[in-house]
């Protein structure tokens, strides 16, 4: 006999390439469009749509075993897309699997970027659109609120947000460990180029309000300090005016150093009490590697930001089995909670039942 | 109101909570890899607790601060230092300075607690009755106590410079606070210190101006050299001459040379008052 069951179906990066999907996205009116065929869908109670880069997945509670399929199916007519292909990248769990799967999910222990929180941000607003169209009910509302506490107390009790992992926020990371605050830190980034844009992207991120910019090219500096809403600095006054700065990051194609031990003794010499970091994300090396001997001088290279970066992924990854062991203890209490509900024979498809206390209900905040 | 107990055994209490903070601190940074910022914190509040009612008895027996042996120094400095800390490290969440200040109170009142000699017979009132001298040895002491905090802020600010120059930041050295507010901080403690024992110094100083005193010369030699090395260290720091790991070491040495300095500065007043009983219900 079929039974209702809690589900999740769809594609991660796990086992989907990027081409494929990027032919299974969808985006915000698609999200809408497809949303509102499947209210319609007979014996699918309540449901989610989660689409972000890494993922498209569809959480529901059903009265029987093919409907997960049948939105499967009418995911892929919607998107034009080969259902046998499908299935072979296909996610598909049931029930206390598909609740520890809802709560990795939000805690970060399935993304791609292991521990990064804007899953969790991506997962709240997926969950309260469905919510304002009345797609979720009490079920849903329960599952996706006990998965976001769940998710907090798997971040809070284990180190898998610890660090950064990426060379920029690592790079952002130190300079807090230096300067504590950023927002008085005055930063020049010499050399306009895609690293160094995203190094600098990733300092105004955390609150550096003071940028300027300095490439070979004064045309290309004014160009992508206008972007960045930064100021340009000739390149030829790099040395001379060194020391009005906190933190330098040099991302140049230059063939020699351009950044001499001299200068930035120079410099320091005239702000002996400020500590001077400086990031050298470039190949060949801009920055002499002497400086690093210097007093209140921080020099870090690509090598070292990228050996800091992977340590950190490797701390994180060995807080996931804890964060699983947490996950797993949760969906369990979760399943023996809503297990009853779901289990419960169907009335309606989710666009005719009325909106119950519980999903008018404000998910609780970050 | 009368307490239970008697005021060593309230200190003994204090110096076992401060050394609870320090070994839970010590599993949680150690074992789980964090500090154990609030439980730590509630037992260095405890022990803080406890060290105040075995002072306050100590003080109501001998009818002052109590001052008047080693034992009392090295407990009233621990007390100051904890102090500070209850201010700061709530402030400033610097949740690792918990852990050194647990480090730091639980070693000194251990070992004043383990040297019965340092608190034995012939105690001394160092003050008379005058509450000026009083002041004056509560404050330089009470000095002493931020020199310690300042010692510890100075060691955390080696351990991040170290992290950051050897490039080792994972582990517990990801809990230190920032290199530049650790610098503040020391910065700001030193000044403070120096302005609480210079007060201090001023004040014994009227007293001492007076022809009916006798000022025992080495105590006197010792507290003004102290407290000169720290204006001198200020000095330095202000001027830009003595900065980062150099000012962080120089601390250090203030700090070791202010509790030593402890041995010789006894007491040592003029006239010397009946002896009171150095144990109190």
């Amino acid at each position: 006999m079929s039974t209702g069951n809690i589900f999740v179906i769809g594609a991660t990066h796990h086992r989907t390439p990027i081409e494929v999907r990027e032919r299974l996205a969808l985006d915000e009116d698609g999200t809408t469009a497809l949303r509102d065929q499947l209210a319609n869908l007979a014996g699918l109670r309540e449901f989610t749509v989660v689409s972000t880069c890494n993922r498209i997945e569809f959480y529901g509670v059903a009265a029987s075993d093919d409907v997960a399929e049948q939105v499967g199916g009418a995911f892929c007519r919607w998107q034009n897309f080969d259902p046998a292909e499908f299935a072979r990248f296909q996610l598909d769990l049931r029930n206390e699997a598909a609740l520890q799967h809802l709560v990795e999910v939000a805690a970060g222990l399935d993304s791609q970027m292991l521990g990064e929180t804007e899953i969790f941000g991506q997962m709240k607003q997926a969950y309260a659109s469905a919510q304002a169209a009345g797609h979720t009910g009490p079920v849903l509302n329960r599952a996706f609120q006990k998965a976001f506490q769940a998710a907090k107390q798997v971040r809070t009790q284990t180190a898998i947000t610890m660090g950064q992992v990426s060379v920029a926020n690592v790079a952002v990371e130190l300079a807090g460990t230096i300067f504590g605050g950023l927002a008085d830190a005055r930063i020049l980034l010499l050399g306009a180029g895609e690293i160094g844009e995203k190094t600098a992207k990733a300092f105004q991120s955390r609150g550096a309000a003071s940028l300027t910019v300095a490439s070979r090219r004064l045309v290309r500096a004014m160009e992508l300090a206008t972007t960045l809403g930064a100021s340009a600095l000739p390149y030829e006054q790099r040395e001379a005016r060194l020391a009005e700065f906190d933190i330098v990051v040099c991302a140049t194609s230059a063939p020699d150093i351009i950044l001499p031990r001299a200068a930035v003794q120079a410099a320091m010499a005239r702000r002996p009490d400020r500590p001077l970091f400086l990031i050298d994300q470039a190949l060949p090396r801009d920055i002499d590697p002497t400086v690093a001997e210097l007093e209140n001088v921080f020099l870090y290279n690509l090598d070292d930001l990228a050996r800091i970066a992977q340590e950190n992924l490797a701390a994180r990854e060995a807080e996931t089995l804890k964060g699983r062991a947490i996950a797993g203890e949760k969906a369990r209490a979760l399943w023996q909670q809503i297990a009853a509900q779901v289990t419960v024979p169907s009335a309606a498809p989710a666009s005719e039942r009325p909106r119950t206390s519980d999903a008018a209900s404000i998910p609780e905040s970050r | 109101m009368t307490l239970p107990f008697t005021d060593r055994t309230w200190l003994w209490l204090a110096a076992a909570l401060y050394l609870a903070g320090f070994i839970l601190g010590s599993i949680a940074l150690f074992k789980r890899g964090r500090p154990a910022g609030a439980a730590t914190y509630a037992l260095i509040l405890l022990g803080y607790l406890a060290q105040l009612a075995g002072l306050g008895l100590r003080g109501r027996a001998v009818g002052g601060c109590p001052l008047g042996n080693p034992f009392e120094l090295y407990q009233f400095t621990a007390w100051s230092a904890i102090t500070l800390y209850l201010v700061v490290g709530a402030t400033f969440r610097l949740s690792l300075l918990g852990y050194f200040t647990a480090c730091l109170a639980s070693t000194v009142t251990l070992i004043s607690l383990l040297f019965p000699s340092w608190d034995a017979g012939q105690r001394v009132r160092i003050f008379g009755h005058n509450p000026w001298i009083e002041l004056h040895a509560a404050l330089a002491v009470f000095s002493y106590g931020v020199f310690a905090l300042l010692a510890l802020t100075s060691l955390m600010f080696l351990l991040r410079h170290f992290s950051l120059k050897s490039k080792r930041l994972g582990g517990w050295f990801s809990f230190l606070p920032a290199i530049r507010d650790l610098d503040h901080m020391g910065v700001r403690l030193l000044a403070t210190g120096t302005a609480i024992l210079g007060f201090a110094v001023s004040v014994g100083a009227a007293h001492w101006a007076r022809p009916e005193t006798v000022v025992n010369l080495e105590k006197f030699v010792v507290t003004v050299a102290v407290a000169g090395a720290a204006f001198v260290l200020l000095l330095l720091r202000l001027r830009g001459v003595l900065l980062a790991r150099r000012f962080a070491v120089a601390c250090l040495i203030l700090y070791a040379a202010a509790l030593l300095s402890l041995v010789t500065v006894g007491p040592g007043r003029g006239r010397v008052p009946p002896p009171a009983a150095p144990t109190a219900r």
